[in-house]
């Protein structure tokens, strides 16, 4: 059984004053099995803050059903809701700390609405500390600690009531790049040790990449491309998917970058995508070598993605036009060759 | 100068300075409760607050809006009659004290409300998505988070409210304005006059003073 469930969800905010209602989310279908890290990638008003928002219920389907472990959520009362929400942590991306309480006093919040007795929730306050690793900072005030510290106050307070899941809501876009590598470590061992299921959104391919086992693409409110995450970086389907992979990741020269290469390199251009450890590139090259071709590699790549490896190379091919035809065709008996136009 | 009367009336100036304070310290309790009850109720029931309702924030509205640009000295006039049924007199400090603490708790109510609404909604989402029900928020998340400013904003209307007991002496009430006004401003005598001014600015002073050293505190600045 999948921890979490969402069938043709609609939701339609109403209209501001003298404006148009809103659909943020226009049919959403998506499951999240327990234990995975899922990535939902989008631009800014996809609808992924609103789509997680809806798993924990601070906002409310306007159709479709939402099921958390098994249970219905949709049309619950407050009450219940509020019974739901204490099995799901969520971390923000301004942390959202409280500043009237001391590091302390903000992990024991969830654990005081939960009614947990004194004795207890000091014992689980002092474990999650040790945890994050902020032992030392029990009593600072929220302002005597740095971002990335923050974050960990965070994680620490939406982990106090031991969830099953975890919404990440771009919990690493107002952080440095170092400080995010810390975070993002800190999330694999809350999945890894302690078993919890993630959901982070993000518009950072690179917290997808080294997070997230699944990622989900979302554009105007609806899903457009789901898969394993090495297989969606080595092999985007969907223009937006497309864009967000080519932050990170070198496919192929756009337009500019092309005529740029044409201008200082003679030949061919062909493109070749590596997948997997299948068809190692000395094959390839002896191949274009074996037809007297020379080449050379003018842009791209090998990118390692959670220990597979996969990589977009742009060649060169010059030398005798029928021997280059020759070399084309036998290397696409080995890996997918795209040639690229003048 | 040499003619000053204030070396007799020392006596009557410290029974007024009393009478200042006892006056400001239970319009501050009373109106400063019901201002906070006013403007908790303006701001959880705004657009998108905790407890959103259109018509009981606009009910709300109007009725501050309604009491609070009225200038003291004719407030105190118009709520004469009710005050004859609440305290059982017209005059006097007691009617003073009733007419204060319905002016104050309009005037606390925007200030609560002003500063209600600088407490960062996301804290209030943090709230919310560990479970936390709409009243224990109000309660353990919006007072806490804002009590900094809203400490200055008491101080504020403390400082406002030794203002308006100065005209307490229209309907017979007491305190350091009427002294100025009785025994300082009617008999030609500066002396008396400012001596209940530097009274009045002291007590501000020392007030507001202790009001920013505890917003300090509070806020950790």
């Amino acid at each position: 059984m999948p921890l979490v469930e969402l069938t043709d969800v609609h939701k339609t905010f109403p209209a501001a004053r003298g404006g148009t209602p809103v659909e943020a989310i226009r049919g959403v279908d998506l499951t999240v099995e327990a234990g995975e890290i899922v990535g939902i990638v989008g631009y800014s008003g996809a609808g992924k803050s609103t789509l997680v928002r809806l798993i924990n219920a601070l906002e409310s389907t306007t159709s479709g059903t939402v099921r958390v472990g098994g249970r219905e959520i949709t049309g619950l009362k407050e009450r219940e809701l509020r019974e739901v929400r204490l099995g799901i942590g969520m971390i923000f991306q301004q942390f959202n700390l409280f500043r009237s309480r001391t590091v302390w006093g903000n992990i024991a919040y969830p654990l005081e609405v939960a009614g947990v007795p004194k004795a207890e929730q000091n014992a689980r306050i002092s474990d999650l500390l040790h945890f994050v690793g902020l032992a030392d900072k029990a009593h600072s005030h929220v302002e005597e600690l740095s971002g990335g510290q923050k974050q960990r106050v965070g994680i620490a307070r939406a982990l106090a009531t031991n969830p099953q899941l975890l919404l990440a809501d771009e919990s690493t876009s107002a952080l440095d790049p170092e400080t995010t590598q810390e975070v993002l470590a800190l999330l694999r061992r809350v999945n890894r040790e302690l078993g919890i299921t993630i959901v982070v959104i993000t518009h950072e391919m690179d917290v997808v990449r080294s997070l997230a086992h699944r990622v989900v693409v979302m554009e105007a409110g609806r899903i457009v491309e789901e898969g394993p995450v090495v297989r969606v970086l080595s092999d985007p389907q969907q223009p937006v998917t497309r864009r967000f992979v080519s932050t990170i990741v070198d496919d192929e020269p756009d337009v500019e970058a092309l005529a740029a290469l044409h201008a200082r390199h003679t030949g061919r251009f062909v493109k070749l995508a590596f997948r997997g450890d299948d068809v190692r590139q000395s094959d390839v090259f002896a191949v274009l070598l074996e037809h007297g071709v020379r080449f050379e590699l003018v842009f791209g790549g090998i990118e390692e993605v959670q220990g597979e490896t996969f990589g977009n190379l742009t060649l060169a091919l010059d030398g005798d036009a029928a021997a280059v035809d020759a070399a084309v065709h036998a290397v696409r008996a080995l890996v997918p060759a795209k040639e690229l136009p003048r | 100068m040499t003619d000053s009367n204030m070396s007799e009336l020392w006596p009557l100036f410290w029974d007024a300075a009393w009478e200042t304070l006892y006056i400001v310290a239970i319009t501050l309790t009373l109106g400063g409760l019901l201002g906070l009850l006013l403007g908790l109720g303006l701001y959880v029931t705004r657009g998108g607050g905790l407890y959103a309702s259109r018509p009981v924030n606009l009910v709300l509205n109007v009725l501050v809006n309604f009491f609070r640009p009225i200038p003291f000295v004719i407030f105190i006039a118009a709520v004469q009659p009710f005050a004859r049924v609440v305290v059982g007199t017209g005059i006097g400090n007691p009617a003073i004290i009733f007419a204060l603490t319905l002016a104050a708790a309009f005037g606390i109510s925007r200030i609560v409300e002003q500063n209600l609404v600088t407490v960062d909604p996301g804290v209030i989402e943090a709230a919310r998505s560990v479970g936390a029900g709409r009243a224990r928020i109000v309660r353990t998340v919006v007072l806490p988070e804002a009590l900094g400013p809203l400490v200055l904003g008491y101080t504020f209307a403390f400082v406002a409210l030794v203002d308006m007991t100065a005209v307490a002496g229209v309907i017979g009430g007491g305190g350091l304005g009427n002294f100025a006004l009785q025994y300082g401003f009617r008999q030609f005598d500066t002396v008396v006059t400012w001596t209940a001014v530097i009274a009045i600015v002291a007590l501000v002073q020392v007030v507001q003073l202790a009001g920013n050293s505890a917003a300090r505190r509070i806020l950790r600045r």
